[in-house]
């Protein structure tokens, strides 16, 4: 049993009484509000989240290279992205001649929309879901995949052979890996039988995904961490922009903001992706609750649950760091062979071992009802 | 060798046989191609190493002189000489059809020298452009500069050669297209992240595997060998440094030995060992360098600062030895400049465990790591014959089971005195010249700790005059350096100045070979493959 | 602004050489008129742009080995935000010219140079670049980068050590917090 008059640090709250508040206005206008005040807060919350993901890399790289990264820019270099974006704001947007031009300017948008619009998605903490759609999980794998369109076009658009085939690469790259992220997913679907964010993390409440499936779950977790990663390019899985390769890939030719667009939605995404794998994988907001510890469950209820959706995901993020910092780049070959040889193979045959699992009452809430 | 010389009279019955340092052949220019391809093909000894190709200009004729030597025993030597007939149209027939790294060999000669070659299919200019007025290193070369104004418009890259062939034994101009007319062809370098400097591979991709690349160079060529010939030896020193900056000591124990060779200068024990303890330290920073770039050329970046930071400690003795890091000014002619500083033992004897200790630690981080196996397993084979073919030595050609270490079969120095290992391989792939550098690294350890304890006293550099004049003659040098064999090569007429200075650099091995072993590989294996060969550009355009 | 007011963080004011060409650049600035209302606002955009300089390495020879020393581990440039070093020009800050510039590459580096978004600046390394160097009475050496694009910043040596590369990055920044964005006439 838990007492409901703690988490005076939620902010379930505050849109509560911004719901009663507006109550007395026209729907219309209570609905364009609502929707200008989320969007600017989901807005600013992407930029910050970037900010401070840029920084958090800079830092977690230097630590895995034996080197203090930045440190003179405010106390412990922590502004050094704010001073980036400062300079990316006012740098120079090149005009280039025989670009497609038009393409050229719609491509970062793509990009970054599509990571805006997954990220409103994300169930942040208790109420802090912009829209709780049914069927959330469709609609994040759905919206991610607009991203690639924004590298494809960037990559044609350039006419420039590096950039060129940095897309290429990263299109046949995003296609495969988009079937292993997405079932995966559905794997967790079967699990719970719903695609509702906010109804898979109220059932993980006692025991996460991951381990009520136990098994499938972890190789679906795993493999969506992996397929994840190779979604967005990051980890050894950044062909598309291949430094030592392609110079910078298909965003060769972009400068200052439109090249900032890339910079940010390739962290956002990475944060992204740990956020859903948070979610559907290892409680989402949720506290860690025991049955039956009604001290323990207590205490851990008194912390907020953005801290725990947030601290869940820097975990996860930190793990990918760790993965991008240490091994070298795969090559296309290899990269395509991973995914068709062995992730979609497994991901089907998890599939079917996770119906069996929940059919025949083997996941840990079935087997220990008293406990979870 | 008497019975070489036998089967050289019996090919060419009037060449000129001198018996000088080294078993010189003078033959006319029609019958060299001839001579050569006896040598090579003969059983007992096949002569298939060509070491050097150097276009001399000898005053009144414009020669070229090939030190050609055997694989099965590298310290065999014979040169052979000849000169084109013609001054103003200097012809000679190519050996490009016995020895494959005549190729870029012959096309610097000709951009440097204007010897044409015949049936060579490419006779574009190497290191310059093509619209270059003269050859500078003729000695009627006019260094004014108006005639070769420094241009900063762009040029259309032309790929279309032009070359002199030998169709029913008259001699026929004509062109020839690189690539065919639909390829799709991507410049890779010469500004680009991977190429380990500024070489310029133009690559025609089918997808993402090559069909064909086209090696450009001369983007840091700067003239060194003509330099050369108007500074005095000991001037001449600091641009070896400069060429292969990764062995730059090794390099400049390279001249400084060629020099002390031909002036008889008996250089001091103490010397000695400290110039193969300091080349032994090159070597090992060098190595840590290549395993640095090529794991970052694979994309991991933190394995590259992993090496970075070894490599400073050797530095850093470096430093405080003489002043310099990268390029330490340490070789003199006769000896060494500075001598070793009160706790350098004490410093190098604490470096070899902490090396040891890191080896281990790249083993664990890099070697075994299942992407980086697939990167560099199978990858960019040469066979052995491939590798002799292209002149490939170093630990590439020793990863390919060619023993070539000149430290081990022309002992210089105080090799002969140390006892070390020449590491073998036979893979012939990336992953066999990874391995082969890390194990270098280990050998160089071994040798370093035992000389460290016995650097005899006495004096560290021998008397020599004030002006080091060289009697007439050539004189040649082979020494080992990081990246393969170093040779020098320096024609004196009795000047302090040389009349010929010519290096023949490891490098330039290494990246002729890079069209044969990528073909067919991946792109992203291309640049795998740059790594593992760790060549470094400013010694191949000079 | 006056030069004593730029401050750079970890080494004192009065550490730093060469002052005379900066009082200059201050001196041509004023004359072109200072707007007093974008002062302030002239002083952020500075701050940020002098503690984010992308840099573009064109390394042609031996100083390119220098600069990875200053970008490994034990000089570590990062901690100046240096780190983000940037293989296509359109999203580079500054230009590091390391090493000798011959005449084969002379457009190459000035295609590269007009390839680079403002504001731009271009760091010189080690005697070739400066001067031609040792190679400078060479048939194809360029006596100098500055014959060719305008350079800010020279680190004279034979490669330069690190430190010196770090020194020359920080009198750029120096450099950039004395601009004017928004308050000079000229743009």
């Amino acid at each position: 049993m838990i007492l409901n008059y703690s988490q005076p640090l939620e902010l379930d709250g505050v849109s509560k009484a911004l719901d009663t508040s507006l109550s007395a206005l026209p729907d219309f206008w209570r609905i364009l509000i609502e929707c200008v005040l989320v969007g600017v807060v989901i807005l600013t919350t992407y930029a910050v989240i970037a900010l401070i993901l840029i920084y958090a890399e800079r830092k977690i790289t230097a630590f895995f290279q034996a080197r203090y990264g930045p440190n003179r820019v405010g106390k412990w270099g922590l502004l050094q992205s704010v001073a980036d974006t400062i300079k990316i704001l006012l740098k120079e947007i090149i005009r280039i001649n025989n670009v497609d031009r038009f393409l050229f300017f719609a491509a970062p948008f793509f990009m970054v929309c599509a990571s805006v619009m997954t990220f409103g998605a994300i169930a942040f903490g208790k109420g802090l879901l912009a829209v709780d759609f049914n069927i959330g999980v469709l609609y994040v794998t759905a919206v991610s995949s607009l991203g690639i369109i924004g590298v494809l076009l960037a990559g044609w658009s350039s006419n420039n052979k590096y950039s060129m085939i940095g897309a290429m690469r990263s299109g046949a790259q995003f296609v495969s890996y988009e079937l292993s992220a997405g079932f995966a997913l559905m794997t967790i679907v079967v699990l719970t039988g719903t695609m509702q964010f906010s109804e898979m993390i109220e059932k993980q409440q006692y025991c996460w995904n991951i381990f009520n499936g136990h098994i499938s779950s972890m190789i679906a977790f795993v493999i969506y961490i992996i397929s994840g990663h190779a979604e967005t390019n990051r980890g050894p899985f950044d062909l598309p922009e291949a430094e030592s390769e392609l110079t910078a890939g298909y965003h060769t030719e972009y400068s200052g903001i439109q090249f900032g667009f890339y910079y940010l939605a390739e962290y956002l995404n990475m944060f992204i992706i740990a956020g859903i794998a948070t979610t559907v994988f290892l409680g989402g907001y949720m506290p860690i609750q025991v049955h039956g510890w009604e001290g323990f469950n207590q205490v851990m209820n008194y912390i907020p649950s953005y801290v725990w959706f947030f601290s869940k995901t820097g975990v996860l993020i930190f793990l990918s760091l760790w993965v991008r910092w240490s091994f070298p780049r795969l090559r296309i070959d290899q990269l395509l062979a991973l995914e068709w040889k062995y992730l979609l193979p497994i991901n089907l045959v998890n599939i079917v071992v996770m119906v069996i699992l929940v059919l025949t009452g083997l996941t840990l809430t079935d087997l220990f009802p008293s406990l979870f | 060798m008497e019975k070489i010389k036998k089967l050289i009279l019996d090919t060419v019955k009037d060449a000129v046989i001198e018996e000088k340092q080294i078993l010189t052949v003078t033959v006319s220019w029609d019958k060299l191609h001839l001579l050569a391809k006896t040598l090579k093909d003969n059983a007992e000894l096949p002569f298939d190493f060509l070491v050097m190709l150097t276009g001399v200009d000898r005053g009144e004729t414009l020669g070229v002189n090939y030190l050609i030597s055997s694989s099965t025993d590298i310290s065999v030597e014979v040169i052979l000489k000849t000169d084109a007939a013609d001054r103003e149209n200097p012809l000679i027939y190519t050996v490009t059809d016995l020895y494959e790294t005549a190729h870029l060999n012959e096309r610097e000669a000709f951009a440097l020298l204007g010897i044409r070659f015949i049936n060579n299919p490419d006779m574009r200019r190497f290191f310059l452009n093509s619209d270059w007025t003269g050859f500078p290193l003729r000695k009627d070369y006019d260094p004014n500069p108006e005639l070769n104004p420094v241009s900063i418009e762009s040029k259309e890259i032309i790929d279309i050669t032009p070359r002199i062939m030998e169709v029913d034994g008259k001699l026929v101009e004509d062109t020839a297209n690189i690539f065919e007319a639909d390829d799709y062809i991507i410049n890779i370098g010469p500004q680009h992240p991977s190429t380990h400097g500024v070489m310029h591979f133009r690559t025609a991709l089918d997808g993402e595997i090559i069909k064909k690349i086209d090696v450009h160079s001369g983007y840091i060529h700067r003239g060194i060998e003509k330099l050369s010939e108007n500074l005095t030896y000991p001037q001449i020193l600091h641009f070896t440094d400069r060429l292969d900056y990764l062995s730059a000591n090794i390099n400049r124990h390279g001249l400084c030995m060629c020099v002390e060779k031909a002036g008889e200068i008996e250089v001091p024990e103490r010397a000695q060992y400290i110039r193969v303890i300091m080349d032994e330290l090159q070597r090992i920073s060098s190595h840590l360098l290549a395993w640095a770039a090529m794991t970052n050329d694979l994309g991991a970046t933190t394995a590259f600062i992993y090496g970075m930071r070894e490599r400073e400690h050797i530095l850093e003795i470096f430093d405080k030895t003489c002043g310099g890091r990268l390029i330490i000014n340490q070789n003199v002619i006769g000896g060494v400049m500075f001598d070793i500083y009160n706790e350098f033992q004490q410093d190098v004897k604490a470096f070899i465990p902490y090396m040891r200790e890191k080896l281990k630690e790249y083993d664990r981080f890099f070697s075994h790591n299942v992407i980086a196996l697939g990167r560099m397993i199978g990858i960019g084979n040469m066979t052995k014959e491939e590798t002799i073919s292209y002149a490939v030595t170093g630990p590439a050609g020793r990863a390919s089971g060619w023993s070539c270490d000149i430290r081990k079969h022309q002992p210089y120095s105080i090799y002969g005195q140390v006892d070390f290992k020449e590491v073998i391989r036979t893979e012939g792939d990336s992953y066999a010249r990874y391995l082969n550098r890390l194990d270098e690294i280990e050998e160089s350890l071994h040798i370093i700790e035992q000389l460290i304890d016995n650097i005899p006293a006495g004096e560290i550099c021998a008397k020599t005059k004030a002006i080091i004049k060289l009697p007439v003659g050539e004189f040649y040098q082979r020494i080992e350096t990081a990246k393969g064999e170093f040779g020098v090569f320096i024609e004196s007429r009795g000047e302090k100045q040389p009349w010929r200075l010519k290096f023949r650099s490891p490098s330039m091995a290494l990246v002729s070979i890079m069209p044969l072993i990528c073909k067919d590989e991946k792109l992203s294996d291309f640049i795998g493959i740059g790594g593992s060969m760790d060549y470094v550009i400013p010694d191949i355009d000079r | 602004m006056e030069l004593k007011n730029v401050k750079i963080k970890g080494i004192a004011n009065e550490d730093f050489n060469d002052n005379e060409y900066l009082e200059d650049y201050i001196k041509q600035i004023e004359a072109s008129g200072v707007n007093l209302v974008f002062g302030k606002l002239d002083e952020l955009i500075n701050w940020g742009r002098s503690n984010s300089l992308w840099p573009l390495i064109y390394a042609t020879s031996c100083c390119g080995i220098e600069f990875m020393a200053t970008a490994a581990a034990h000089n570590d440039f990062s901690r100046f935000g240096y780190e983000v070093t940037r293989n296509s020009p359109r999203q580079a800050d500054m230009m590091i010219v390391c090493g000798t510039l011959v005449h084969k590459m002379a457009p190459l580096i000035k295609r590269v140079y007009d390839q680079m978004a403002e504001p731009k600046y271009v760091v010189v390394m080690g005697a070739c670049a400066i001067s031609g160097g040792p190679f400078i009475n060479s048939y194809h050496v360029v006596p100098g980068i500055d014959t060719i694009i305008p350079v800010d910043v020279y680190v004279p040596g034979c490669p330069p050590r690190p430190e010196s590369l770090l020194y020359g990055l920080m009198q750029l920044q120096r450099k950039v917090k004395l601009e004017k964005f928004l308050g000079n006439k000229q743009r």
